[in-house]
């Protein structure tokens, strides 16, 4: 029981990332009809955002130390970060170590920017173009990314800290009257209650806003709304923005997890396609919903007992669902109907 | 009309004597010159003589490959240059005698990509072998891929000569004669850590498995589990991941509630760096279970790791081929000259491959040719010293270096970013010997390649 309480907590987690990032995928689909397999590149994009604000805290001038070595031998030319210089050692501690949650703030910014100008600058063109040349070209858009990230951070994982205070993992088995020695870490806990607000935040935001009223309508039927004299074009751009913004900060807050590392977009792409299919394509709640539900369900069949019966279930049971759902709903878990049907 | 040829003992002595003086003075005369013929695959014609470097440049084991690849490009000026670095400190000096190169050619090279994928790494090795000229193919960063250019190197025709792989089987079951390895291997890291976790940890323990899902991983946990079981520790589980995996807390969790009190993560690279965060994440390392303080084993061990890993390698042991802190003449003109070129101290990847490539040119300027089989012959049971481990045996029997092995453990306050992991003890190369024959395989007949 502790075991699968656990796994479900896994799967939480995991399926906050998945639901997401299918949530920023179903948006530009919904609204651009557009099939983006770049987002992913964004989710690592954003992730970068959260070690480029570490690096700017780090920015550092060299003193020459009069005492110390290096590996080498010579005098060893100490790295002093000018934050610490200008404001002490207390404020720029405080800052690196929540850097990971202030690097939200950038990745709004960044990530809001990169969508517009994406969108503004390539994906316009491809509005009316086939499904498969928008594959290509965003495809090629992701690789092209993850080559700029290789080649200014390097090819491998760079750790970042989640904040001392939420370090270590809570007890969760006492709150839910299980046995003891059922922990989990504080800030994958964070990270599945960030991923439910995010996504409750972007539900209300389509759902109680005029702006989102008319995003929704643009999704039923954009042409009778530009009839109707509104710049639905602008619209779709900005929420081009928000699904960027909604994947970057979404990659800043999983670094503490994940070390980010230039492949991670590419890795969560294709099982959040999947996700996106299983969840219904165009449809919100669906990738929300088959987001958590692959999670949990990956999580649980990797577990020694059912691994032990169906070894190597792990690692197909989201394509063997998929499989199911598409069989018995072609249309996904909440599909709408017309939506890739022509 | 001709004199009737009689045979008796005098007419055998006499013409078998002048028969086998006929026979011999050829081999006599031309021995050299047979060793110096280009009957050979890729036998260098002009005045360079080409190298392949196989490393992985993306993937799961990427930063040992570029770490890699900038150790074989100092190797490569130092054997140009005929010294610098550990070229100075070897205890064979044909190629300072030379002057510089190899065999009075000049050493360029090529480079490929492994991505860490056995086909992948075949096909680069087979572009630089069959478009590139390349004499000899090393490099790489997994087992799987070794064994993989091993076996292609060896129907090629050209020496291979193995930089990090840690498996048994690239010099077991997989061996090759025209395969070389300078890294030590899983049955060596069991020999020389196991002792230290009995004194550290004791001999009542449960270990839980992490097991990277091909033949390196197969190979640890196998010498891992066989050298603690002998200690008396139970094993619990001993789950296979695949490589690469990222995010691994689904195979933590139940380690949890397992009844291990030891987790031993046989991981690499990025994956050991995921693991090893995550485990701490869960706060294995915070809990007791059995009445002991939970314990995390990481038995290969790199500078590169730890550096990803961060502070959470602090008190953790394993094992490691070389580590830059050494203070040996050898090691630090190693260090000295690879950190005034890069700006920091090498990885044992370096290392490895940095040996390797000074080893395989140093064989070729004895043998006076790049002839495999030859090549082979210099390296076999040619024994060492001034690379930095001591004095080393390259065994005939197998192909494989033996040579102390050291076991270290993660520093508590390290000075530097780089001061990672201290010694903690040198294991004598006599106990880490094994026979040969307790890997099986067979090396088989060497492959020039000759046309």
């Amino acid at each position: 029981m502790d075991a699968i309480f656990l796994q479900i907590l896994n799967g939480l987690d995991k399926g906050g990332a998945y639901a997401l990032i299918a949530l920023g995928l179903t948006l530009v689909f919904g609204t651009l009809g557009v099939v983006n397999f770049a987002h992913g590149a964004l989710f690592m994009l954003g992730s970068f955002c959260a070690v480029t604000l570490n690096r700017l805290f780090n920015l550092s001038f060299v003193r020459v130390s009069e005492t110390e070595k290096d590996f080498l031998g010579n005098p060893l030319k100490e790295q002093v970060p000018y934050l610490q210089e200008w404001f002490g050692p207390q404020v720029s501690g405080f800052l690196l170590e929540w850097s990971v949650p202030l690097s939200i703030l950038l990745a709004i910014i960044v990530m809001a920017a990169v969508g517009v100008i994406m969108e503004r600058g390539l994906i316009k063109h491809f509005y009316k173009r086939p499904h498969a040349d928008q594959i290509l070209v965003t495809f090629g858009l992701a690789i092209v990314l993850q080559e700029i990230v290789r080649h200014y951070f390097g090819a491998n994982p760079i750790p970042q800290s989640a904040p001392a205070i939420f370090a270590g993992a809570a007890d969760v088995g006492s709150w839910v009257g299980l046995g003891e020695n059922v922990y989990y870490p504080w800030w994958r806990l964070i990270y599945f209650l960030f991923s439910a607000v995010v996504i409750f935040g972007v539900f209300a935001f389509l759902q109680f806003t005029t702006f989102g009223m008319v995003v929704r309508a643009g999704m039923q039927d954009r042409e009778t709304v530009g009839l109707l004299g509104i710049n639905i074009q602008r619209r779709f751009t900005i929420v081009f923005g928000l699904a960027a913004a909604v994947a970057g900060i979404a990659g800043a807050m999983y670094t503490p997890i994940l070390p980010p590392d230039y492949h991670m977009g590419m890795d969560f792409l294709v099982l959040s396609f999947v996700v996106v299919v299983v969840g219904g394509m165009g449809s919100l709640s669906g990738a929300v919903l088959a987001g958590f539900l692959l999670g949990i369900l990956q999580s649980i069949a990797s577990m020694n007992e059912i691994k032990s019966i169906l070894p190597g279930i792990d690692q197909i049971i989201i394509y063997l669902v998929a499989v199911i759902v598409l069989l018995t709903l072609p249309r996904g878990l909440m599909g709408r109907k017309g939506v890739m049907e022509e | 009309m001709s004199k009737k040829f009689i045979i008796n003992r005098r007419s055998v002595l006499k013409y078998g004597g002048v028969a086998s003086a006929a026979l011999a003075t050829p081999y006599f005369f031309t021995r050299g010159a047979l060793a110096q013929s280009e009957n050979y695959r890729n036998a260098p014609k002009g005045g360079t003589v080409t190298f392949g470097f196989n490393v992985p440049q993306t993937g799961a084991y990427a930063d040992e490959g570029a770490d890699e690849l900038r150790a074989y490009e100092l190797a490569v000026e130092h054997i140009n240059a005929g010294g610098g670095g550990m070229l100075d400190t070897f205890s064979s000096s044909a190629l300072r005698d030379a002057g510089g190169g190899v065999n009075g050619k000049k050493v360029e090279f090529v480079t490929g990509d492994t991505q860490t994928k056995s086909d992948a790494a075949r096909a680069s090795a087979k572009r630089m072998i069959e478009n590139d000229g390349a004499i000899m193919i090393t490099g790489g960063s997994s087992s799987g891929v070794a064994i993989a250019v091993q076996g292609l190197c060896q129907e090629a025709g050209v020496i291979f000569m193995a930089g990090l792989t840690h498996s048994n089987d690239t010099t077991g079951k997989d061996k090759r004669a025209n395969g070389f390895r300078h890294f030590f291997n899983t049955e060596m890291t069991g020999a020389a850590l196991a002792p230290v976790l009995k004194n550290n940890y004791g001999t009542d323990r449960k270990a839980y498995h992490l097991t990277a899902d091909y033949t390196w991983g197969w190979s640890q946990e196998e010498s891992i589990k066989k050298y603690t079981e002998q200690l008396g520790w139970e094993t619990v589980a001993a789950v296979r991941t695949p490589l690469g995996a990222g995010d691994f807390s689904q195979y933590i969790t139940p380690v949890l509630n397992s009844g291990a009190d030891v987790l031993v993560l046989n991981h690499y690279g990025k994956d050991m760096v995921n693991s090893l965060t995550q485990a701490v994440q869960f706060g294995l390392r915070d809990k007791q279970v059995n009445g002991k303080n939970f314990e995390i084993v990481v038995p290969l061990y790199s500078r590169l790791m730890a550096q990803g890993a961060g502070e959470n390698v602090k008190g953790i042991f394993g094992s490691t081929n070389w580590h830059w802190s050494l203070q040996d003449e050898a090691s630090q003109a190693f260090v000295k000259s690879f950190g005034e070129k890069y700006g920091f101290p090498p990885s044992q990847a370096a290392h490895t491959c940095y040996c390797q490539a000074i080893l395989y040119a140093d064989a070729c300027q004895r043998a006076g040719t790049f002839r495999p089989s030859a090549v082979g012959a210099a390296l076999e049971d040619f024994e060492f010293d001034g690379l930095g481990n001591g004095p080393v045996l390259y065994r005939g029997d197998d192909h494989q270096c033996f040579k102390d092995i050291l076991v270290v453990k993660g520093k508590e306050n390290p000075s530097s970013k780089f001061d990672l992991l201290e010694v903690v003890e040198v294991t004598p190369r006599a106990q880490v010997e094994y026979p040969a024959e307790l890997l099986g395989g067979e090396l088989g007949p060497y492959n020039d390649g000759e046309a």
